[in-house]
């Protein structure tokens, strides 16, 4: 049973349309991550599978009801809010237990709820705390006990690791995942972030002005992005998309970037042969572009290449080198060890097997 | 920015504001002085002057014996009418505007923005215009000449300045709180009582003195919607003043002034800096 499933949700203020039509079906147990930059429409969508806000068409149905019609206390659902949301003027253990005693749920059997999901989030020292007392992880730590105490079909997540530090984001997202792991939950998270989305998501549905680009797991939307735009959003630092012409000649199926001198060719499959003579987008994520004696796999499509080195980053475990390739900028990810100037023409392995090609008008992944 | 002012503009400055403050407490200082001297020793002497014995008989003689056209009660019972009518319509009155205040502000509704304007147009509404549609409601209702018709009036006048203070503090409180409250299972009233007024003490102690201090003070609607022993003490004033025949009782009736304002004073000097803090609360973010 899918424990949520939208059928051509839509959503418009006034006359702005937010959402164009969502369709999405989620199975029992998932960890769906909404991600997209902010404005997509993705924190409403939400906010309509809550019941905080009403579609302005489309269904949605929980556990296989629909719920249009239904208030949000009775969606058999929970949610953390970026802000956490915790009520300032109840303990942390008020805090947990105020759905379960909004819904009359018996003193002994509350204590045992809040003993439980204390338990698991490590909070048993905090309980009788104020909120105004927390740390920020702490108090995302109390938001995540309130949604956990009610043992709901479906968890809603809104953004609720963007107020956190980049060290706290990353340990709690690690959390995150784990209680996932150990309680088999069903959960929709939404955040801009696409390194939780890919981190913690096991599937990854892509949102751009108010549709979805791509809903697939996290290696088909990193490896097989369905357009330019998730090929550019997702990763950091992000694909390089490249203008180049397909060419079929003696030398097999060849990519030309760029024009005259600086024009580089790089080699297809031969089952590129069909795309002969079409303008494309070629897609290398950076870390297809390294060191020239870097193995990818077993595999031989494997180019080695003399760039003009532009600028570099080192990051510690790994620098960023801007190069030109075929006159086009286009970043490369090699080891640290390899001390390249500006200026210096260096020598790169590219990784051909994960080459992706797009439409350029329509931007559709074509091959 | 008090570094960049010249030194003959402090000077002004100052000037200024002992200037004001004097002007503003002479004539308080004056009653109280008077409230404390003798009929005989105001009369010998001038309405400006030091007390020759303390004549704190004054206080017993307003609260107690005075008499109010024909009336000796003294200030007494007009004082136990006011509190009466303050009371209730302070906390009735900023009850309901903390109600109406958070149904405007978390509960967006449609029309909510018209029902702002409205409820918040009676504070530009002078009082004189209100006079005579009062005066029909109250007579149609029976409740002329009665201290609840005052409680009514002032509850449902009070609450245009309470919804505008109370919605205007609880739009800075986050909409999430609201959006959990509402998955969480709490209703309207449950999230009113048990999020959001453990959250309001700030706004209420500026509500509460405001409403206070107005219904304590007013007087066109005690003097015109009552009379005899239904008057509040600042309709019943005017009769002290008016029963005055022989000797008048300066002293006395500075007395009754500073006995019928104590309760706005007390409220102040207590509650006065909340009320400065409450009100510039949100000001400055």
């Amino acid at each position: 049973m899918s424990a949520l499933i939208l059928s051509g949700i839509t959503k418009s203020f006034g006359t702005t349309p937010v959402l164009k039509g969502i369709d999405m079906e989620i199975g029992n147990g998932e960890f769906t991550v909404l991600v997209g930059p902010s404005g997509c429409g993705k924190s409403t969508l939400l906010n309509i599978v809550a019941g905080l806000e009403p579609p302005t068409g489309g269904t949605v149905r929980i556990g296989g009801r629909v719920v249009n019609d239904v208030p949000p206390k009775d969606r058999n659902i929970a949610m953390v809010f970026q802000t956490y949301a915790l009520y300032p003027s109840m303990t942390v253990r008020q805090n947990i237990t105020f759905g379960l005693e909004c819904r009359n749920v018996p003193r002994h059997e509350r204590e045992a709820a809040v003993t439980r999901v204390a338990a698991l989030l490590q909070i048993e020292t905090l309980l009788d705390r104020k909120p105004s007392q927390l740390s920020g992880g702490q108090r995302q730590r109390v938001a995540m006990g309130r949604a956990l105490v009610r043992d709901p079909l479906l968890f809603l997540f809104d953004e609720p690791l963007s107020n956190l530090d980049a060290k706290l984001r990353v340990e709690m997202r690690l959390e995150i995942k784990q209680l996932h792991q150990r309680i088999r939950s069903t959960i929709v998270y939404v955040t801009h972030d696409q390194i939780e989305a890919m981190t913690m998501a096991t599937r990854i549905a892509v949102m751009h002005q108010g549709e979805v680009q791509q809903f697939a797991d996290p290696d088909t939307v990193y490896n097989r992005p369905a357009n330019l735009f998730v090929a550019r959003f997702m990763g950091a630092p992000p694909m390089n998309t490249l203008a180049a012409r397909i060419e079929a000649g003696t030398a097999g199926v060849r990519a030309v970037i760029g024009q005259g001198e600086a024009a580089v060719s790089l080699p297809l499959p031969a089952a590129r042969a069909a795309l002969a003579g079409r303008e494309v987008v070629l897609g290398l994520r950076p870390e297809c572009i390294a060191e020239a004696d870097r193995r990818f796999g077993q595999d031989g499509e494997r180019v080695t290449l003399d760039l003009p080195v532009e600028m570099t980053e080192p990051t510690g475990a790994e620098t960023i080198v801007l190069a030109r390739l075929g006159g086009e900028r286009a970043l490369a990810r090699v080891s640290p060890d390899i001390r390249l100037q500006p200026g210096d023409r260096g020598r790169f392995a590219l990784d051909m097997r994960r080459v992706c090609l797009f439409d350029p008008g329509s931007g559709a992944l074509i091959a | 920015m008090p570094d960049t002012m010249p030194a003959w503009g402090r000077l002004l400055a100052h000037v200024v504001v002992w200037g004001l403050g004097v002007a503003f407490l002479v004539p308080f200082l004056v009653v109280v002085l008077n409230s404390l001297r003798t009929a005989q020793e105001i009369a010998q002497g001038s309405m400006i002057g030091w007390p020759e014995s303390w004549a704190f008989a004054n206080y017993a003689e307003a609260w107690s014996k005075f008499c109010v056209a024909q009336n000796c009660t003294g200030l007494q019972p007009f004082m136990w009418n006011s509190a009466a009518v303050t009371i209730p319509a302070t906390i009735v009155s900023t009850l309901l505007g903390a109600i109406a205040g958070y149904a405007i502000s978390l509960w967006r509704f449609r029309g909510d923005a018209w029902i702002f304007g409205i409820v918040t147009l009676g504070i530009f509404l002078p009082q004189q215009m209100r006079l005579i549609p009062w005066t029909f409601v109250l007579r149609d209702i029976g409740l002329i000449n009665t201290l609840t018709g005052l409680v009514v009036i002032h509850t449902i006048q009070g609450m245009s300045f309470t919804t505008l203070f109370c919605r205007n503090y609880y739009v800075s409180i986050p909409q999430d709180l609201i959006k959990a409250a509402r998955i969480d299972g709490a209703g309207f009233f449950r999230t009113f009582f048990r999020i959001v007024l453990p959250l309001s003490p700030p706004i209420l102690i500026v509500t509460v003195i405001w409403q206070f201090t107005h219904i304590w003070n007013e007087f066109l609607y005690g003097v015109t919607f009552t009379n005899g022993s239904q008057q509040p003490v600042t309709a019943a004033l005017i009769g002290l003043n008016a029963a005055v025949a022989d000797v008048p009782q300066y002293g006395v009736q500075s007395a009754a002034v500073v006995l019928a304002a104590l309760p706005t004073l007390l409220v102040y000097l207590f509650g006065g800096k909340y009320f400065l803090r409450g009100l510039t609360a949100g000001a400055v973010k």
